[in-house]
């Protein structure tokens, strides 16, 4: 080896000398190995973005083409002031993400603990618990919407089972968002549980012996050891969970359809969004909706990206 | 931009300077899009036919109702190329694409065609497809409303003959869900959108229409207030029990076919779904009848839903022509209309061939409806979309028994605005 190094080293130098371009890539190495990325980040995320904003600016409806005007900040204010469609939207996309949040991280949690210690047949039950993950969230929506048919789903057949009379679900115009948020809860909580299992299994143990010979209950092991040093674990999971669920689109459309049904009752910014632009061709104003939208995103994870800062 | 918009336009003209541009452009290769219908099925098994006879290769794309819009949103708004024949609704994105010139003209290929004869073609759906003198499409599927119903729960009940009138089909529709727990005296579509197309002849029918005839709104005389009623009522009182407001078709013709229901008024291109044994639980009781005169008298719509036209941007026209020439053929369309599905030419009506596939009384109906019906289904206007959920809205609200006269008037300020807002 020792030998062989020198002179694996010494080959370049007797060839000719090192061209121009060659020099000039090893100067600039980091950019070009960057360049593609780069690339591709700027025509697929930041061209879009912009013209978003562009269009969020003009009057464009009925087709992007079509001659369009720069109307300032109208859309904004049209949509701002619209209490009709824009803020029942805004209400519901924050009721569906902190439901659908709090019950996947409270049931993932509990999953997880479950599942902590190893027990005959974990492997089944994991399995068994990743199964709605791997489903499409339109199928998902679709078989969702059929099991909870008010007059020929199974859900309500079950309940006749049990004397428990026929349930709105989906159809009722109080409980469809709620059954949506359920819908999602049951498709997205073995995700929460897997982030926190694995956070758990990294847990050092002696804090838990430790107050194990204190004599501590159960419940106060978890409350005052376990979930403080998981918490860095149960803020990426509420992180990575909460910017999929305020932007949760599919299980809606596929459940409700378009508008959110005949009475929104589910229409969240998202599916109020692509109203605009798929059903009412209202370029302009969709586009100002989803802008408001990207910040409504980027401010939350910043909030929450900052609280985690603090508890690391 | 601009620059962009005029060589776009410039691009336009020069398509439409006649049918003999662009080619030597041409592709061997003509790429259709088709919804998911039973006339699209009928047109692939007799694809390899076409093939082989002009030598031409066709691409299939097969989307859903919502996808197909979509996608014609997304490709036509970029100025894609890559489709050529386009599968559409004339009422409802006919008067938005021509506005946005993404249909090309056909009018000199279509009278030119000799033999494939244009004036066949009924005029109710000539005129859906025709703007501003243009021929931008050709009608494919026409449809009309009737009445569906059971016969055997109609005789339980006594009942002599299917309803004539509005009135009649309420005190059916009552006698037989109270004599039957369990099954609904009437259904229909109940989604805000949905319901408006099969709610327009009950509008017209009571003597209402979305738009008078100067052009204003008028969904809230009494008339439409009547009909909105009627039609929230009938499902409000005699439908299925805990009845949502989400339903389309395939919702409620699941809820007919599974023998949940009485009846049912529907288009009448759906009505192999009732009588096809493998789809259905009651094909053999099935009845059909023309739908229920209010005292403006029998009324309802008759349209073309949907129609073939080429893309404005396709370097691929006359190919694309040829295509649709074939599929609108005489031959074609007897063939499609045998297996169901009603067309827009006269000669193929007035062929016994044409309604022998048909049940009897059904084509008895279609009859009827072709000739008082009413050549629209919805609100004629740019924005669709959004006109249909102001004039669907007072649907929802007398299903869900809300105050009906309340709720027509607030349809009618909003859509009043909508008209104000394209008439400028």
């Amino acid at each position: 080896m020792a030998v062989q190094t020198p002179a694996h080293h010494a080959a370049p130098a007797r060839s000719a000398p090192t061209p121009g371009w060659a020099r000039w890539a090893n100067r600039h190495m980091k950019w070009l190995f960057a360049g593609p990325a780069m690339a591709f980040v700027a025509v697929l995320i930041i061209f879009p973005v912009g013209w978003t904003v562009y269009l969020s600016l003009t009057d464009a409806e009925g087709s992007v083409r079509a001659d369009k005007s720069f109307i300032g900040l109208g859309n904004y204010l049209d949509v701002l002031t619209d209490t009709d469609r824009f803020w029942p939207a805004v209400g519901r996309t924050v009721a569906f993400t902190g439901v659908a949040l709090l019950f996947e991280v409270v049931l993932g949690m509990a999953v997880a603990l479950l599942l902590w210690k190893p027990f005959r047949g974990e492997k089944w039950v994991r399995a068994a618990i990743l199964l709605p993950l791997v489903a499409t969230p339109v199928a998902v929506g679709m078989m969702w919407r059929l099991i909870l048919d008010p007059n020929i789903g199974f859900a309500n057949q079950a309940l006749g089972w049990f004397g428990i009379g026929p349930q709105p679900w989906l159809s009722g115009q109080k409980t469809a968002l709620m059954t949506t948020a359920m819908i999602d809860v049951w498709q997205w909580t073995p995700m929460v549980v897997l982030i926190l299992l694995a956070g758990l299994t990294s847990l050092p143990e002696e804090p838990h012996e430790a107050a194990l010979v204190d004599g501590t209950t159960g419940w106060q092991r978890f409350r005052y050891v376990t979930l403080p040093m998981l918490m860095p674990t149960v803020i990426v999971a509420i992180l990575l969970r909460g910017i999929d669920a305020i932007k949760t689109f599919d299980i809606l459309y596929a459940t409700k359809g378009k508008g959110g049904g005949s009475f929104h009752e589910v229409e969240t910014l998202n599916v109020y969004a692509y109203g605009l632009s798929f059903d009412y061709n209202e370029y302009g104003i969709a586009s100002a909706v989803l802008v408001i939208f990207f910040l409504i995103i980027v401010g939350s994870m910043w909030v929450l990206t900052a609280r985690r800062k603090e508890d690391s | 931009m601009a620059a962009a918009l005029a060589a776009t336009t410039a691009l336009g003209l020069t398509a439409c300077g006649g049918s003999d541009s662009g080619d030597s452009a041409d592709s061997k290769t003509v790429r259709v899009t088709l919804a998911n219908h039973v006339w699209t099925e009928n047109i692939k098994k007799a694809l390899p036919e076409f093939e082989k006879s002009s030598g031409l290769k066709v691409e299939i794309t097969q989307l859903g109702e919502d996808q197909l819009s979509d996608q014609y949103n997304v490709k036509l708004n970029a100025g894609s190329s890559d489709l050529d024949v386009m599968m559409y609704r004339p009422l409802q994105e006919g008067k938005l694409f021509a506005k946005n010139k993404y249909l090309a003209d056909l009018t000199d290929k279509v009278t030119s065609a000799k033999d494939w004869n244009w004036d066949d073609f009924q005029d109710g759906p000539v005129g859906a497809t025709t703007f501003k003198d243009k021929v931008v499409g050709v009608p494919l599927i026409t449809e009309q409303e009737v009445l569906y119903y059971r016969k055997d729960l109609l005789k339980k009940a006594g009942i002599a003959q299917p309803p004539q009138t509005l009135d009649e089909l309420k005190a059916d529709a009552a006698k037989i869900a109270q004599q039957n727990p369990g099954i609904a005296g009437f259904v229909a579509r109940t989604g805000k959108s949905a319901a408006v197309t099969q709610f327009s002849s009950f509008l017209y029918s009571m003597g209402g229409d979305f738009i008078d005839d100067s052009g204003k709104a008028a969904i809230n005389t009494d008339a439409a207030k009547k009909a909105y009623a009627l039609y929230g009522g009938l499902i409000k009182n005699y439908g299925p029990k805990n009845v949502s407001t989400d339903m389309s078709w395939p919702e409620a013709m699941a809820i007919f076919t599974q023998g949940k229901a009485a009846f049912y008024t529907e288009a009448d291109s759906l009505y192999a779904n009732a009588t096809d044994p493998a789809k259905s639980k009651v094909s053999d009781t099935v009845g059909f009848a023309p739908f229920p005169a209010g005292p403006a008298g029998s009324k309802p719509y008759n349209v073309p839903s949907w129609a073939l036209g080429i893309n404005e941007q396709s370097k691929n026209k006359d190919n694309a022509w040829k295509f649709i020439k074939w599929a609108t053929s005489k031959e074609m369309v007897l063939a499609n209309q045998k297996a169901g599905v009603p067309g827009a030419r006269q000669s193929v009506w007035e062929n016994p061939e044409g309604t022998a596939t048909y049940p009897k009384d059904l084509a008895a109906a279609i009859a009827v409806s072709t000739k008082n019906g009413v050549g629209h289904d919805r609100p004629l206007v740019i924005k669709v979309p959004e006109a249909r959920e102001i004039v669907g809205q007072p649907i929802v609200d007398a299903i869900t028994g809300q105050d009906v006269a309340a709720s027509a008037e607030k349809a009618q300020q909003a859509f009043q605005a909508l008209l104000d807002d394209e008439n400028k």
